[in-house]
């Protein structure tokens, strides 16, 4: 057996409210390649930050070769031949690949100047090694994704890893691309360096992983030899939770099938999206489940108008949106719940009223004129029913906590009178577990109201526990549709696709 | 001066939190300062009704740029404007002897130009600061072509009513300045169209994703400011016999200043009238004082931008402290639970 290079042993990590990582262990041997598989949330990418140096442990040991070592940035990581590839590639577009690849330590000449001949020279031989056929030269910005994982991983060489970890490499990349580097990995493997593979693509770590570890809610599940599993088992580990009782009891069949869809979407194509059609009556709650980049959000934001669609329509009520505008969705009566609540729900420099009520000016203003009066009365009474934590409306939205500012975005949309449709996309993203209960609740009261609700998540207790029917997502396409009952196994498995 | 922030419930508590009390209590000392630095001469009716009109014509322009500024837009254009607007309505003064329509000319010319900027930054997505930029060198070449670089004189006395009459003792600048700031006061408290203007400068993609018509909005600013800059050339006009091609050079910096100076950002959502109101005095009343006490007028601009980078800076420090006690109290980990 092949010996570890690098262990990390009882790793913990809280952030503010939320313990990230609780007791995770993984170890890189080398010559092989270790997967990390787990949901989203499951920890994968903190563990990643911790071995590269980004993020440094509260609790629990960094070992290499055995000895501990203190790891408090990443240049102590790269130092000890620890590298790791990121989804978001850290390099500068605007710089040559070469000056990419010894960025920091570019070779001096004489009179402190760069000395170009050298750099060039050196940089082709460690392009060479991982296959890579492109001038040294070259703007880094005009290498296609893969090109430029790849002169990453060059650079991660160059600097003699022992250990390079990559973070879900392929998800940007075409097949062909996928298989240069599969056969990279290979390569790397077989030179007796240590892989850390981050995917939940089941069929990629069948071709690569050696072992995987799996990890759930932040916890260490289990490791497990590739040739000794099947992605049954695998799903398993991944979801194997008990479905807490934070969720609102969904009405018994109370939507009953004759009623007529308050939002059809037929054949709706984005360049993200793909041939969508589905319906949502009124009163019913519809989930949109998948894995990160499966197209969910695009999904939401093309409903809404806010990407143009280049075919397929969005009706509510049985009459169509002018598609690529956001105010005519509105006044179809649609409303919209972003997922990135700070940067594209809220004014952050504008107080509860103001941002509450945004999306119904119209009803609170004669001839343009604001009529201040109803306005703060709307608002003071919203503010009670959803129970914002405030002192009253005036109050900054900035100054509330994650789950008040998702209701003052859920609040604008039930100040609406007309409201038919309500698109919640990571409805409670960063909110804390009983905040969370509150906005289930509240969903489920609007859904009882007459509208339909869509919620677009990546959680799929909340998913569960919350629609009364869930569509899967894979890719920019719906590749599957489940009524009551369906586990988080079924979903896990539509999600993956893969060998199943 | 104390209310123009339209506070729903005016109370004195509220008013004294209000951010713009560091500028008035600056204010007042500055004035103290100078009467009696100048022996009472500054307090004269006669010299503040001349800090009051100077500095009409540069708050009628810090009002629209403060519209255009909380919607996170700007108009460098406006000194150019000033120019065009001035040469464009003596001319059709000249040539019909009627006020009426050298003011219906000048706004005009007003609504154009801010239509033009509006559609460049909202059609074709150059940023406003590029688009305005050229606007003003655009303008400013208008300005010399159609007077070869000469100055145009005023046929006839009526047209100077605008610059030098008076209602009563208030001079006429003066008047317009108010009601400009009137309207522009109600129109970002009391409208619809304020709040949109709030919400596009505070985050354009809340504004979208709650379905505000966020080009039509910046368009709306756009076509204010202008059209204030088009009043303040219009006034100019009138306190002139002899209308410069090269008036209104660096115009656009003085007003900017003032703007900021009272508070709004630049990166949009947050300004007030009061806090502008207070900017263009505080300079006013400066650059006043500094002649009466016979400074070189060179001096008065090194005082100008220190005062602007000491209140900016007061302003940063005052917002970074306050950030700090939100972060305490809100959570975090948002990023890393959800996308790890």
């Amino acid at each position: 057996m092949s010996e570890t290079v690098l262990e990390l042993a009882g790793i913990r990590k809280r952030y503010p409210g939320v313990v990230a990582l609780d007791g995770v262990d993984l170890q890189v041997r080398a010559g092989e390649v270790t997967a990390l598989l787990g949901e989203n949330g499951a920890g994968k990418s903190t563990l990643i930050k911790i071995m590269a140096g980004v993020e440094t442990a509260d609790e629990g040991s960094y070992l290499v070769d055995g000895a501990p070592v203190r790891i408090s940035s990443p240049r102590d990581a790269r130092e000890l031949g620890v590298a790791v590839v990121f989804q978001e590639l850290n390099q500068v577009e605007s710089m040559s690949v070469a000056e990419n690849l010894f960025f920091g330590r570019l070779p001096r000449g004489p009179g402190g100047l760069v000395d170009r001949r050298e750099l060039r020279a050196r940089a082709r031989d460690h392009l060479q090694a991982v296959g890579l056929d492109v001038d040294p030269g070259m703007r880094l910005g005009y290498l296609s994704v893969a090109e430029r994982q790849l002169v990453e991983i060059a650079g991660a060489l160059s600097q003699n890893a022992r250990v390079i970890a990559m973070d879900e490499p392929t998800s940007a990349l075409s097949h062909t691309e996928i298989e240069t580097l599969f056969g990279l990995v290979d390569q790397l493997r077989d030179s007796g360096v240590g892989i850390v593979y981050v995917s939940h693509k089941l069929d990629e770590l069948h071709r690569l992983a050696d072992r995987i570890t799996v990890l759930r809610d932040g916890r260490y599940v289990d490791t497990v030899r590739t040739s000794e599993t099947d992605d049954a088992e695998l799903i398993r580990l991944m979801v194997g939770r008990e479905l807490t009782t934070q969720f609102p009891p969904r009405p018994e069949a109370a939507v009953a099938d004759d009623r007529p869809a308050a939002l059809e979407v037929v054949g709706l194509t984005t360049t993200a999206v793909h041939d969508v059609t589905f319906s949502v009556r009124a009163g019913e709650v519809v989930g949109f489940s998948g894995l990160m980049g499966s197209g969910r959000t695009e999904l939401a934001r093309a409903i809404f108008g806010l990407d143009r669609s280049t075919r397929g329509v969005v009706r509510v009520g049985g009459r169509a949106v002018r598609p690529g505008s956001p105010e005519a969705a509105v006044g179809a009566g649609i409303g919209y719940v972003p997922e990135d609540r700070k940067g594209a729900g809220l004014v952050l420099t504008g107080s509860i009223r103001a941002n509450m009520t945004l999306a119904v000016m119209r009803l609170l203003s004669r001839l343009g004129f604001v009529d201040q009066a109803r306005e703060r009365a709307a608002v003071e009474a919203m503010i009670a029913d959803l129970r914002v934590k405030a002192v009253d409306g005036d109050q900054r939205v900035a100054t509330l906590s994650g789950g008040n500012q998702q209701k003052v975005t859920l609040g604008r949309w039930l100040l609406k009178d007309d409201l038919r449709v309500l698109l919640l996309d990571e409805p409670t993203r960063g909110i804390d577990v009983n905040a969370k209960a509150e906005i289930y609740r509240l969903v489920a009261a609007v859904a009882e109201r007459g509208v339909a609700v869509v919620v677009f998540s990546s959680e799929m207790p909340e998913i569960l526990g919350l629609c009364d029917r869930v569509h899967v997502m894979r890719g920019g396409h719906v590749v599957a549709e489940h009524g009551v009952g369906v586990t988080q196994e079924q979903l896990m498995e539509s999600a993956l696709g893969g060998t199943s | 001066m104390t209310d123009l922030t339209w506070s729903p419930r005016p109370s004195w508590a509220r008013l004294l939190r209000a951010e713009q009390v560091p500028l008035l209590v600056a204010l007042l000392l500055i004035c103290a300062y100078m009467a009696i630095a100048t022996n009472g001469l500054f307090l004269t009716p006669g010299n503040v009704l001349n800090v009051l009109r100077a500095s009409s014509i540069e708050l009628i322009v810090a009002l629209g740029m403060t519209v255009a500024m909380i919607s996170g837009q700007i108009d460098l254009s406006v000194g150019s404007m000033l120019a065009v607007v001035g040469v464009g309505s003596v001319v059709a003064y000249n040539m019909t002897g009627s006020v009426l329509v050298a003011v219906l000319v000048g706004l005009l010319i007003g609504v154009l130009v801010g239509l033009v900027n509006g559609l460049i930054v909202t059609r074709l997505g150059v940023n406003a600061l590029i688009t305005t930029l050229g606007m003003m060198a655009v303008l400013r070449g208008i300005g010399y072509l159609s007077t070869n670089a000469r100055a145009v004189q005023t046929e006839g006395d009526s047209l100077r009513v605008l610059g030098v009459g008076y209602v009563g003792p208030i001079p006429i600048p003066v008047i317009i300045a108010l009601v400009v700031l009137v309207v522009v006061a109600i129109l970002l408290n009391r409208t619809v169209l304020g709040r949109y203007l709030y919400a596009v400068g505070g985050n354009p993609e809340a504004a979208r994703s709650a379905g505000l018509p966020v080009h039509r909005i910046a368009m709306v600013a756009f076509v204010v400011v202008a059209v204030t800059a088009a009043i303040s050339g219009l006034v100019q006009a009138g306190r002139l016999d002899s209308f410069q091609p090269t008036i209104g050079v660096g115009f656009e910096l003085n007003v900017i200043a003032a703007v900021i100076l009272g508070g709004t950002r630049l990166s949009g959502g947050e300004g007030t009238v009061s806090g502008t109101l207070l900017g263009v005095l505080i300079l006013g009343v400066l650059s006043n004082g500094l002649v009466l006490l016979d400074v070189n007028p060179f001096w008065q601009e090194v005082v100008r931008g220190t005062v602007i980078i000491i209140a900016v800076a007061l302003d940063e420090m005052r917002k970074r402290r306050r950030q700090r006690r939100f972060q305490e109290a809100a959570e975090l980990p948002v990023e890393d639970a959800a996308t790890a």
